[in-house]
């Protein structure tokens, strides 16, 4: 067959069975320029989402063009350095941001939160998060479920929701949050729903849904399984393992096969946003090697 | 016990050996993150200063972790071999360093039964860099299971071929990929992302089918969890290498979900599979600075340290493979890639001391403050200092765990600059492949003798699974 007798043909044909970076050739024992060129490029996009700082207006208004309230926050760690290298403090509110989610709580308790944080990548909220919420938006109002206003979290790590539903009074909190970019996926989004959310939370005690973005989970996809989960956790009083994703029964064919990859049933360890300290997340960095689920 | 140094003026008071040892380390991030770093760098410089003069028989005295409360302690005191440490119990930490800069390889061999986990890390606190390479570089561990590894001028490499769904055709393509690139004589070691026992099974079996069918002398490794992996030879599928995340004390290797009896379990599982056929070092372990923090189980100790005590866990299994992933764990514990650097040669350093095969993920994430060029540094330091094997995955980039290793291309470079050779029965059937020539050189051609040996896989992967 031709085919076989042509290396490069066989190799073309080999690189597209994974998005691994196969067959690129070489200059001796270097990489040829292209490929240096192409991989820096991945490499600073990822470093540019992890330190582009959250547009904060930006993402209010396109909230607000939903129809929602939205309130802002700030953790404890300052600025991006800190944030880096204390994810103790991004899981705390700073002292402005606990008194006015107090104030906001004034009325009634609520069924569900929504927070958008910057996590590890700003872009993909920037590009990510109203997609989502307009997608999840007709099921929000539909549900009938009460809504707090919609807390828009700087510096701020998945456990940082922990906090705010607690002042809110919520009874689940969904945290939309920018996961630590691959080179591959600068702008890849994740969300955690915590039910009965309160400071102390393990990541065993949540639903996660990862890899949204474009190219992976789609947004629509997403609020679809988002709204289910939310559904399930508020009717049965719970999240984390015990609620596993069975969303995919109602969707009609076969399923999206690359669904069951992208979104996990407990949050995936390494995929999150070097996620709280807990549970399956950042508790455990080497077994994350190995994406025990 | 407290310690004391004075500098002019000032008299620095260190409360136990814990406070000392951590204080004495060099800076990072994780050591502040759990409030144990030197308060200036005046104070760091003190208790090195002061370590520096701490007899290692005071260190061999004063477990830092109760010898009741942890099992690492028991297995590192249980285990030690006083013979082998008489030859340095006289020495104060100064003066090990001095005798390890002027030891010949033999003698290092012969007192590594001897040196604890804390001894190695101590007198690492107050090496340089360099005292860290030409050490280790003196320090050879060799292994053997269907090769031989660690031999004096060669480097190994794992060939490390995930895919984001274990997809078998894809990881096929990866293998071939990098067989063509002459890596892969530490092992074939996917990490899967199901944790499975079917999914398992799948992957072994795609890999036993791949070495055999090239006849490459090399071992195959799927890295999922010590008890599935237990499971899976308890079911009949062929396991090579037992794979495991470890720790340096009983809490963290808790949270890891395993303890030394299921370690020892799974040890004694592999070896009556007798897979080996030039030796019986069945077991890979992987560490990582930080893990024992993480993990809320650090006992106030630095992580090196603690690092440290974890190959003391590996060493009492007689591993093929050990290696620190030392980027891995996030800029919370090594900020940027002067800390990646540092802890890289550390922890090469304490591994082979202590008489471990150790090799070393040189890897960064994307949130860390490190680049492809942070780690040709550390790549390159770590082909001096004589590391046993560096990770192959294509392009640097794992598509499965989101982060940057070394690539296929990166140990390439490593042999032309270091003159450095695969394992000898690896090079042999790359030589018959016809993949390089007599000297190890990949010849022109894009491994096409690779493809024309395996028709099958070139056109139609997906019979691989």
């Amino acid at each position: 067959m031709s085919r076989e007798d042509d290396p490069a043909a066989a190799w073309r044909r080999l690189a597209a069975l994974t998005p691994a970076r196969i067959a690129l050739g070489r200059a001796g024992s270097g990489l040829p320029t292209r490929e240096v060129l192409r991989f820096g490029l991945a490499h600073a996009q990822a470093r540019d989402a992890v330190h582009t700082p959250l547009d904060v207006d930006g993402v209010r208004a396109g909230i607000a063009a939903l129809g929602f309230e939205s309130v802002v926050v700030a953790s404890a760690a300052p600025d991006r350095a800190t944030y880096l290298r204390r994810p103790d403090l991004g899981r705390r509110l700073d002292a402005a941001s606990t008194a006015a989610l107090a104030a906001a709580a004034a009325g009634d308790p609520v069924d569900l939160a929504l927070v958008v944080a910057d996590g590890l990548s700003a872009r993909a909220i920037h590009e990510g998060a109203v997609p989502l919420l307009t997608a999840l938006t007709p099921a929000l109002t539909g549900a009938g479920w009460r809504l707090a206003p919609v807390v828009v979290a700087t510096q701020s790590r998945v456990a940082l929701s922990d906090a705010v539903g607690a002042l809110l009074r919520a009874r689940a909190v969904a945290v939309l949050i920018g996961e630590r970019p691959g080179l591959s996926s600068p702008d890849s989004l994740g969300i955690y729903l915590t039910f009965d959310p309160r400071p102390g939370r393990t990541d065993a005690e949540r639903n996660c849904l990862s890899n949204v973005r474009a190219a992976g989970l789609t947004p629509d996809l997403a609020a679809f399984k988002l709204h289910w989960l939310i559904d399930q956790a508020l009717s049965r009083r719970l999240t984390g393992v015990a609620l596993k994703d069975e969303s995919d029964r109602l969707l009609p064919g076969p399923g999206p096969g690359a669904v069951a990859d992208d979104a996990r049933l407990t949050p995936p360890p390494s995929a999150g946003e070097d996620a709280a300290r807990s549970g399956a997340g950042e508790g455990n960095p080497l077994p994350e090697r190995s994406r025990a689920s | 016990m407290t310690y004391r140094h004075v500098v002019g003026p000032r008299t620095f008071v260190f409360a136990d050996l814990a406070e000392l040892m951590a204080k004495a380390s060099p800076p990072r991030s994780g050591d502040r993150l759990a409030g144990l770093a030197a308060g200036s760098a005046e104070e760091g410089m003190a208790a090195r200063w002061c370590l520096a003069e701490v007899p290692l028989a005071d260190i061999l005295a004063r477990p830092l972790i109760p010898y009741e409360a942890d099992d690492v302690t028991r297995l590192i005191l249980d285990s030690h071999d006083a013979a082998a440490f008489a030859r340095i119990a006289h020495l104060t930490v100064g003066d090990f360093r001095e005798f390890l800069l002027t030891a010949s390889s033999e003698t290092l061999a012969a007192i590594a039964p001897g040196v604890t986990p804390e001894i190695a890390a101590a007198v690492s606190k107050i090496m340089r860099n360099q005292d860290l390479i030409l050490v280790a570089r003196k320090a050879r561990v060799v292994t053997r299971l269907r090769n031989t590894i660690g031999l004096p001028g060669t480097l190994a490499v794992r060939l490390q071929p995930n895919h984001p769904s274990d997809d078998p055709a894809g990881i096929t393509a990866s293998i071939l990929d990098g067989l063509a690139y002459g890596c892969g004589d530490a092992c074939i070691g996917i990490n899967p992302v199901s944790d499975s026992v079917q999914g398992l099974t799948g992957l072994l079996h795609l890999l036993a089918e791949l070495i055999d069918r090239f006849a490459i002398p090399t071992q195959g490794c799927v890295l999922t969890h010590v008890t599935t992996t237990l499971e899976a030879m308890n079911r009949g599928v062929p396991v090579d290498l037992v794979f495991q995340s470890i720790a340096g004390t009983q809490g963290a290797n808790a949270s890891f979900g395993v303890t030394l009896a299921v370690l020892k379990e799974a040890h004694e599982a592999a070896l009556a599979q007798k897979r080996g056929t030039l030796g019986d070092n069945v077991m890979y372990f992987e560490t990582g600075q930080g893990s024992a923090l993480s993990a809320e189980a650090h006992h106030g100790i630095d992580q090196q340290t603690l690092e440290a005590r974890a190959y003391a866990v590996a060493r009492a299994f007689r591993p093929l493979l050990v290696n620190t992933v030392v980027g891995f764990i996030g800029p919370e514990y090594l900020y940027d890639g002067k800390e990646i650097i540092r802890a890289g040669l550390e922890d090469h350093f304490c591994g082979k001391l202590m008489g471990v095969p150790l090799g070393v993920d040189v890897c960064y994430t994307n949130h860390a403050e490190a680049d492809q060029d942070d780690m040709d540094t550390l790549l390159t330091l770590l082909g001096a200092a004589g590391v046993t094997y560096v990770m192959g995955v294509p392009g640097a980039d794992d598509v499965m765990l989101n982060y940057q290793s070394t690539s296929f291309h990166d140990q390439l470079y490593l042999r032309e600059v270091m003159g450095l050779r695969r394992a000898p029965e690896f090079a042999a059937w790359l030589a018959r492949m016809g993949l390089t020539d007599a000297d190890g050189v990949l010849l022109p051609g894009g491994g096409a003798p690779l493809l024309a040996a395996a028709p099958g896989l070139a056109t139609t992967p997906e019979l691989a699974a």
